[in-house]
């Protein structure tokens, strides 16, 4: 594409701790983590639960459903990558299982997002990565 | 809470100001406008220069006190301290700093600085362009999340959301902001007013905020030196007493990607009743309010946390009425702040709110101030907050 940008958007870099993630990503499904001990869910790349501190962990796969707890509208040409997309949104989505995930949201218009609109995961995808965006639900 | 013996042991008694400048537009390297700024307040107090023993500061500033000291010819140094974290959370946690070193015994006279020259060094506040991302990073920068806009604008819509909140809360604040920098001389913004249809009309920097609720990017510097109740009395201003200071943070509000539990907050609700305990007053004596503004909507929870209005008030309550000097019930920033004075992060504020209690501020208000308050840094942790009052309040 011509008008692609000199710089990229940036998109993650797997590690250890958060590999599970994306790799559910790839695969379709939204994997966060989960306490063994007090069944508290978290995000990568958490050590020990926000909650009762345990170590205990597991990777269980969520739902991908949830809430938008706010959003902003982005207008400001701040990294080169998303100049092309602006005005953009930038959500903050409850999950249903409780933790949030920053995301865009896609398939609705600026003007019609609204906070507490039901939401579902919908994967973009990248030549090495996914990232889960969302749709309304 | 026991009584403290912070409580009135010491005082603000010298401010010192570089001209303000905008971003990039200083003429003098920033370690030489931190150095004048020190000096000037060294002036200002009536004290030998080489006298300070005590240096703190905040938000990584670049001028190390060893390197200070050696410029200034500083006797001996007994104190030297920087204040965690970002932005301008610090601002009044660096005076505090510096008084609780003071009434310790540490030393006994210390300055509290900032130096900021953006030309000479990179821009506050930029985010990185590199391709992969990891960590924390790997949840935010991926959707286009990665200014301080941004974070603090979601912050704010959640507030706004749950409370009702209109967008012209936010507009009376800036409003007020350029409405006191038109008196002020200083301010970067003097002789260029503000009007609600000129804010109506400014772009959108994120929604919901314009880009008259982002504060300014300046140059400058600017300190102020804190001594012993007893040295102050001898010096050339009514001593501006440090009555309480509070800092910190509630409840895991630096969890990464957005995950605060208590999210829609500027962070004060552990703080304000600490403040106010350590002060003996609350907030229905407070005189006159400088909140740090990196943006609006911070003020506008800050006002709200600190106890000034409940939530439900907010739409009525903020307007330019209430915060002008000359008559409202609210005085706010009133040197023109962040916005409109000079985004010196914060330290503005307090020698402005230490004018207030001396009675020499361009928009000193019409009636007696016994109370000045200060908070800095809204949605950063930490922050920190000051009250300051005159001898017959200590
Ligand atoms: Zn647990």
């Amino acid at each position: 594409m011509s008008d692609q940008p000199a710089i990229q958007k940036p998109l993650p870099e797997p590690d250890d701790a958060s590999r599970p993630f994306w790799d559910g990503a790839a695969a379709g499904r939204l994997m966060l983590m989960r306490c063994n001990s007090c069944r508290t869910w978290r995000l990568p790349s958490r050590m020990h639960c926000d909650r009762c501190l345990s170590t205990d962990v597991g990777w269980e796969q969520a739902s991908g459903r949830g809430t938008v707890r706010t959003f902003g509208i982005m207008h400001q040409r701040y990294h080169p990558g998303f100049a092309n997309d602006l005005p953009y949104n930038v959500s903050i989505v409850e999950l249903d299982e409780g933790p949030r995930l920053p995301t865009n949201l896609v398939g609705v218009s600026n003007a019609d997002i609204k906070v507490g609109m039901k939401v579902v995961v919908d994967w973009e995808r990248h030549a090495d990565v996914t990232l889960p965006k969302f749709r309304p639900a | 809470m026991t009584h403290s013996t912070f409580r009135g042991s010491t005082a603000i008694v010298g401010l010192g100001e570089t001209r303000y400048y905008k971003r990039g537009a200083a003429p003098d390297p920033e370690f030489k406008m931190t150095l004048d700024a020190i000096r000037l307040a060294a002036d200002d107090a009536g004290i030998d220069v080489r006298e300070i023993d005590g240096f703190a500061s905040f938000s990584n500033d670049r001028n190390d006190p060893a390197h200070l000291a050696a410029a200034l010819g500083t006797k001996h140094v007994g104190f030297s301290n920087m204040f965690w974290g970002g932005g301008g959370g610090g601002g009044s946690g660096a005076v505090s700093n510096a008084a609780a070193a003071v009434a310790a015994g540490f030393c006994e006279i210390a300055v509290a600085y900032r130096g900021l020259a953006q030309g000479q060094f990179g821009r506050f506040g930029q985010g990185s362009t590199a391709r992969q991302v990891a960590g924390a990073a790997a949840f935010t920068a991926p959707y286009g999340l990665m200014s301080p806009a941004q974070t603090f604008a979601m912050r704010v819509r959640r507030f706004m959301h749950e409370h009702r909140v209109e967008q012209d809360a936010m507009k009376a604040i800036a409003l007020a902001s350029y409405y006191h920098a038109q008196r002020n001389p200083r301010a970067v913004m003097y002789g260029k007013p503000l009007s609600a249809e000129d804010y109506d009309n400014s772009r959108w920097i994120v929604e919901p905020f314009h880009l008259f609720d982002c504060c300014q990017e300046n140059d400058g510097a600017a300190a102020v030196i804190v001594t012993t109740a007893e040295r102050a009395r001898d010096l050339k201003h009514a001593p501006a007493y440090i009555l309480a200071a509070a800092q910190g943070t509630d409840y895991r509000q630096a969890a990464t990607v957005h995950n605060a539990p208590d999210y829609a907050t500027s962070n004060f609700k552990t703080l304000a009743p600490r403040l106010y305990a350590m002060a003996g007053v609350g907030p229905e004596e407070v005189d006159v309010l400088q909140s740090y503004e990196n943006f609006t909507g911070g003020v506008m929870m800050s006002v709200v946390e600190n106890g000034f209005c409940t939530p439900e008030q907010v739409n009525g309550f903020f307007a330019l009425e209430t915060f002008r000097f000359d008559g409202g019930k609210l005085p706010l920033n009133t040197s023109g702040g962040n916005l409109a004075e000079c985004y010196m992060h914060g330290l503005e504020l307090i020698t402005e709110a230490v004018r207030q209690v001396r009675g020499t501020s361009p928009c000193q208000l019409p009636r007696d101030v016994n109370i000045s308050m200060v908070t800095s840094g809204p949605m950063v942790q930490p922050v920190s907050s000051l009250i300051l009052g005159r001898e017959s309040n200590r």
